[in-house]
């Protein structure tokens, strides 16, 4: 009740790590309402702030029921990524054949643009959610086989001579051992990928469809519609960085030991 | 059989002292590297013997095959000539009856410090409750009795080789195995281990193999230290130390002491290595 008491309060709130950046969003919009008005840009070029607001607040249901379908196809890329990813970076790590046949060939297919191939699948599958779910599955694959490979491949050889000298199982050295020391790479792998399974849904909605985010984009484009488009562009950036923070709970929830974790624990113990 | 096994603190076993059994026979062993460029020569036939209870000290300059031997006693690299045999069985894979300490402490971050030292008991699947004892009993021996739910993180290196060295023993094998525990440690704290590592192997009787490049420190916890050289290794020479145990660190200004040191130095001046 005390003043102390409630000038503790707002330096608490001050030192929050969610309002940094709030403040320096903050910034940039004032930045570019100020750019936007002393340069004369014409609306049809970058529109003001204040008329994306109220696009956003306008076309606020549409937005939302846009971002289902684009959410949907995010996610099924991405459990499609984890469920091929993590089983072949295994392999890759575990043998050397496999890696010495797959993982080039693996990067190789890296180098083709997805967008490029991003029709093919509404030739293929038309124009439903599989091929968004493919053209995300494509994006979101390979960080998580990269960072797995590595996570796997880094585990000390002194780890694995201690996981010999008991005589483990295969089973359980990768169990006790490779799994959880991979982890965090796993979980970084999994950051990138989210993010862009949604760009690779929001590709997959500009190339054939009729719903999403990605087909709003397009549509409003074409339409002059700026503010709209600006406004849609922010719907995708709160699905990311949901999409990515749930991740982050996840990770912080598997992995309480880890470095990246530690001030937690240290603040808990 | 078990629970006389278990037995933690006390007099060293009889037959230890009474009738020295050889445990650990090494029979002209030696080791060779297939690289691109050929064989590498990494160990000539080594032939010796390690007793029931003994406290064998290998030390040797950098690059002289000692770690190279000691994997080989472990079970964890194959012998190219030669056979190693404890209690009479050829090592093919590694032995039930051997615990091991690695030259860092090789703890698992995600465990915590009772639980890696439980790890062995996990592995081999033995059971969980009596054993849980045992880890406890060891922790405490070794001063970790707080420590037990902490992260490997949050002890200092001491500890963490001092938990290892609890994970090593927890299973109570007789024989345990030290690949330069203490190298990465700094001069006090390596002192403290020792003194502790001496004690230790004084009450519960084991078998021990340390690997060392310091001699003060072979001198001081071994029984029998045996000098190795240059690459491609070779035993130099074999000392008995005759000093009595328990030994504290008095020991070191011990004439015998002083003389035995100093004699196994020459070993690496005339060789023209101080490593």
């Amino acid at each position: 009740m005390d003043r102390r008491h409630g000038a503790g309060t707002l330096e608490r709130v001050l030192n929050s790590s969610w309002l940094r950046p709030l403040i320096f969003l903050v910034l940039l919009t004032v930045l570019w309402d100020v750019t936007v008005r002393v340069m004369a840009i014409p609306p049809y070029l970058v529109p003001a702030p204040k008329d994306v607001a109220l696009a956003l607040i306008d076309q606020w249901d549409t937005l939302l029921a846009a971002a289902v379908p684009t959410t949907l196809a995010t996610l099924g890329g991405f459990a499609l990524s984890v469920a091929f990813g993590i089983p072949i970076s295994m392999l890759i790590a575990g043998s050397r054949t496999v890696e010495a046949y797959v993982y080039p060939l693996l990067v190789f297919s890296q180098s083709i643009p997805k967008v490029a191939i991003a029709p093919l699948f509404v030739v293929w599958f038309g124009f439903g959610i599989v091929p968004k779910v493919i053209s995300a599955f494509l994006l979101g694959f390979f960080p998580i086989v990269v960072s797995a490979v590595q996570g796997f491949k880094s585990v000390d050889q002194e780890m694995m001579d201690l996981a010999r000298s008991m005589k483990a199982s295969r089973l359980q050295t990768f169990r006790m051992v490779s799994l959880p020391h991979a982890l965090p790479a796993i979980f970084a792998g999994l950051k990138v990928s989210i993010t862009l399974a949604v760009v690779g849904a929001v590709v997959g909605e500009f190339v054939g469809s009729n719903s999403g985010i990605g087909f709003v984009l397009q549509r409003s484009i074409g339409n002059f519609e700026l503010p709209t488009m600006f406004a849609a562009l922010i719907v995708l950036a709160l699905i990311g960085v949901v999409l990515f923070w749930i991740i982050d709970v996840i990770e912080r929830l598997a992995i309480p030991w880890h470095a990246s974790q530690r001030h937690l624990v240290v603040a808990t113990a | 059989m078990a629970s006389s096994h278990l037995k933690l603190v006390g007099e060293p076993p009889e037959t230890a002292q009474r009738s020295p059994q050889t445990l650990i026979r090494v029979e002209g062993v030696s080791k060779t590297y297939r690289t691109r460029d050929g064989e590498v020569p990494s160990l000539q036939p080594l032939t010796f013997d390690i007793r029931e209870g003994e406290f064998l000290v290998v030390v040797g300059p950098s690059g002289c095959g000692k770690s190279t031997l000691l994997k080989m006693v472990a079970g964890l690299l194959p012998v190219t000539t030669g056979a190693i045999r404890i209690e009479g069985t050829e090592i093919r894979e590694p032995h039930d009856d051997v615990g091991i300490v690695f030259q860092s402490p090789v703890l698992l971050a995600w465990r915590s410090v009772l639980r890696n030292v439980m790890m062995p008991v996990e592995v081999r699947g033995l059971p969980r409750e009596e054993y849980l004892e045992r880890a406890k009993a060891l922790l405490r021996m070794t001063g970790l009795e707080g420590f037990a739910n902490k992260y490997p993180w949050q002890l200092s290196g001491g500890m963490q080789q001092r938990a290892s060295l609890c994970r090593a023993l927890v299973h109570d094998p007789k024989i345990l195995l030290m690949d330069e525990p203490f190298g990465a440690l700094d001069a006090m704290t390596r002192e403290r281990m020792n003194i502790e590592l001496q004690r230790i192997q004084h009450e519960t009787g084991k078998t021990v193999l340390l690997i060392t490049h310091s001699i003060p420190e072979a001198v001081f916890l071994a029984d029998r230290v045996m000098v190795m050289s240059e690459r491609p290794g070779t035993i130099a020479a074999t000392y008995e130390v005759p000093l009595p145990r328990p030994r504290t660190l008095d020991v070191m200004g011990d004439p015998v002491f002083v003389k035995l040191t100093q004699t196994i130095r020459a070993h690496f001046y005339t060789q023209g290595h101080l490593d």
